[in-house]
């Protein structure tokens, strides 16, 4: 067997043998899953090898609006990032906590004897991997770990992939700071590199871990000239995006624009469901809900993804403290790009656009933020002097 | 709070297709378990038994529509510690409320070969119109496993875990990718989620049958509907005056778009 290839390298493997890549990754025993098509949409879900993967594809995205289209060649990542995130994998929405049943006047926890799969995440886009990192904060770093999110994510294998210049339109990593090439959080970040009639993937190593997936792949040391093509396939990406958002002191602009008229504006077109939240990859909160059984003999406690746009959400005794569908879109937006800062020392917004295109009603972050900026200043000369 | 003893059960219906009270038997793995729990005192559908009241929880299907139905109701709730709505009918007058936007007497005498054989009210209301309802199951029609929550929840004494949520937390749940952003236009959104997202599994866009849910924006909805999606101003009435076209933020939508 050859020697391990350093942390750090970069490698070529041909397409034709990349399928060997998924299948090295299948032998060590993950749950492997990535990108791949259910009922002709994008989903993230189980993959088996290569042949699952949306090869050929491409997507259009807008405010709204998601469409997939054919591309005209046989590209494996070719597309952006769909609704779904690695969230559901590592949070999931949904989950039982424990189990209690009744014995005579006393009661026996039953904990859930589950099997807690050991991922590997095929296709990981950098604004991801950023997302991944904003949530180990919420998660593990504080003061309180969450086992749940904990033994998910210590075992994930992730294989990244740097984004390719398709599907970007409601994108803006680059102005977040995040994307579109994976620099951190992987153990193995692919470019796929398609110039004429050639099909190939420079591979940057991220981990000893990934290293060793390599060792049963056919590959060879990256040339001056692939690295450059792969370089140029990032910087296009860069170019490209749908969308900036200027971030110079947003937060301070938030802090100053809560009587802002732009809220009502958009609280008029706010749907107050909550998918923008349910779709981003950082939005943490949650619920806990007791349910007990017809007879009494078994309770059980799950806990829920939750979002901050119902009226329950920040019931308190007697009563809501945000009632309005303003406050509460003005909550979501001030919690992504400023309050999130001083909770978490970082961004609670990625740049992926996941809130954007899948708003059903096209409501765009970025034009927020843009609108408020932009009339900051003429309120203050106006009557709203005093904002 | 649930009495000592087994709490006596009853059920009613009223102007409905009956299919909410039929979720209850359609519980067919734990319908032992209700009547273990709980005494069919009244449940014509279930049982011959015809206890008189009272009744420790009530469920009743079905709209006010005649003026028996409207002096029934009344009777049902002194008879009733704890009354619960169950369906669109029972909660906001259901299909039949269409009627709400025409004048009755116009479909009764094109229907009906003697019309002069017919007793109605003018307007197809909800219970809450008439009495004091405890609690609103809303669906057309009622989910069953929210309707065993419900009744657990009752027997424990505890608040029932029906979220205010829109139908979008059901679709997220279950990892359904939004008809709506693919083009197919979705009541979702402003309607009170409790299916489990019945239709968007299925390609479709909602019907709005488990009724508008809190805050619900319906005028951004409609304007999104004709503007991006091409629904026509008819298609926009139709969309909202359906399963729950009575409930005052739809009737408002639909009302707002007819010439
Ligand atoms: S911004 Fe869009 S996705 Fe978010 S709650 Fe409002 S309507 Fe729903
Ligand atoms: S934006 Fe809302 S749902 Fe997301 S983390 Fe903040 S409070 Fe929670
Ligand atoms: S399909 Fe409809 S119900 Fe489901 S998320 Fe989209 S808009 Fe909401």
């Amino acid at each position: 067997m050859a020697t391990p290839v350093p942390v750090g390298a970069n490698l070529v493997i041909e397409a034709t043998d990349f399928p060997q890549l998924l299948a090295a990754v299948d032998r060590l025993g993950y749950q492997m899953v990535g990108p791949t098509l259910r009922d002709g949409h994008l989903i993230y879900g189980d993959l088996t090898g290569v042949a699952d993967l949306p090869a050929g594809w491409t997507d259009e995205q807008e405010a709204g609006a998601f469409r997939l289209k054919r591309r005209d060649d046989q590209a494996l990542f070719g597309y952006g990032v769909g609704q779904q995130s690695w969230k559901q994998f590592l949070f999931p929405p949904h989950h039982l906590l424990w189990r209690a049943a009744r014995r005579g006047d006393d009661f026996q926890m039953i904990p859930p004897a589950e099997a807690v799969p050991r991922y590997a995440f095929i296709g990981v886009r950098s604004c991801d991997l950023h997302a991944m990192a904003v949530q180990d904060r919420v998660f593990l770093q504080g003061r309180h770990v969450d086992p749940v999110y904990q033994v998910r994510r210590e075992q994930a294998f992730i294989l990244a992939v740097n984004c390719g210049g398709q599907g970007c339109g409601t994108c803006f990593c680059v102005s977040m700071g995040t994307g579109p090439r994976a620099t951190f959080g992987f153990d193995l970040a692919l470019t796929e590199v398609l110039p004429e009639g050639k099909h190939y993937f420079l591979v940057e190593v991220g981990t000893d871990r990934g290293a060793g997936v390599l060792q049963a792949v056919p590959q060879r040391a990256a040339g001056a000239a692939e690295i450059a093509a792969a370089a140029s396939v990032v910087a296009a990406t860069a170019a490209n995006l749908g969308r900036q958002l200027d971030t110079q002191g947003v937060k301070e602009l938030l802090y100053r624009s809560y009587e802002h008229p732009r809220w009502d504006e958009v609280a008029a077109r706010c749907l107050n469901c909550g998918n923008c939240t349910w779709v981003c990859p950082t939005c943490f909160c949650h619920t806990i809900e007791d349910v007990t059984d017809l007879t009494g003999m078994v309770a059980e406690r799950w806990r829920r993804q939750d979002v901050c746009f119902t009226v329950d959400y920040s019931y308190l005794h007697g009563g809501s403290i945000r009632p309005s569908p303003r406050s509460r879109y003005r909550q979501w937006l001030t919690h992504k790009l400023a309050t999130w800062f001083d909770q978490f020392g970082c961004s609670g917004c990625v740049g992926c656009g996941r809130c954007i295109t899948w708003c059903p009603v096209g409501i765009d972050i970025t034009e927020e933020i843009r609108a408020i900026r932009e009339t900051e200043a003429s309120l203050k000369e106006t009557e709203h002097g005093d904002l | 709070m649930p009495p000592k003893g087994k709490p006596k059960l009853s059920v009613w219906k009223f102007a409905s297709c009956d299919g909410c009270q039929l979720s209850l038997l359609d519980c067919e793995d734990e319908l032992l378990a209700v009547t273990g729990e709980l005494e069919l005192a009244y449940f014509v559908e279930a049982s011959r038994a015809m206890a008189k009241g009272p009744y420790d929880l009530t469920l009743v299907d079905g709209s006010i529509t005649t003026t028996h139905d409207a002096e029934l109701i009344h009777k049902v709730r002194r008879a009733s510690k704890y009354l619960v709505a169950i369906g669109t009918c029972a909660c906001s007058g259901g299909i039949q409320a269409l009627r709400n936007f025409k004048d009755v007497h116009d479909f009764i005498t094109a229907v009906y070969a003697h019309p002069e054989y017919i007793s109605t009210l003018a307007q197809s209301t909800p219970l809450s119109a008439h009495v004091k309802v405890d609690y609103q199951l809303n669906g057309c029609p009622i989910n069953k496993h929210q309707l065993l929550e419900l009744i657990s929840a009752y027997l424990a004494g505890r608040t029932p875990q029906i979220t205010p949520h829109s139908v979008c937390l059901q679709c997220k749940l279950k990892g359904n990718i939004c008809v709506q952003v693919l083009g197919t236009p979705c009541l979702g959104p402003v309607t009170h989620g409790g299916c489990g997202a019945v239709c968007p599994t299925y390609h479709r866009g909602c019907y709005g049958c488990y009724g508008p849910k809190e805050t619900a924006n319906t005028s951004s909805l409609a304007a999104w509907f004709s503007r991006r999606l091409g629904l026509s101003e008819d298609s926009l009435v139709r969309a909202f005056r359906t399963f729950y076209a009575n409930a005052p933020e739809f009737r408002r939508e639909s009302e707002a778009h007819e010439k």
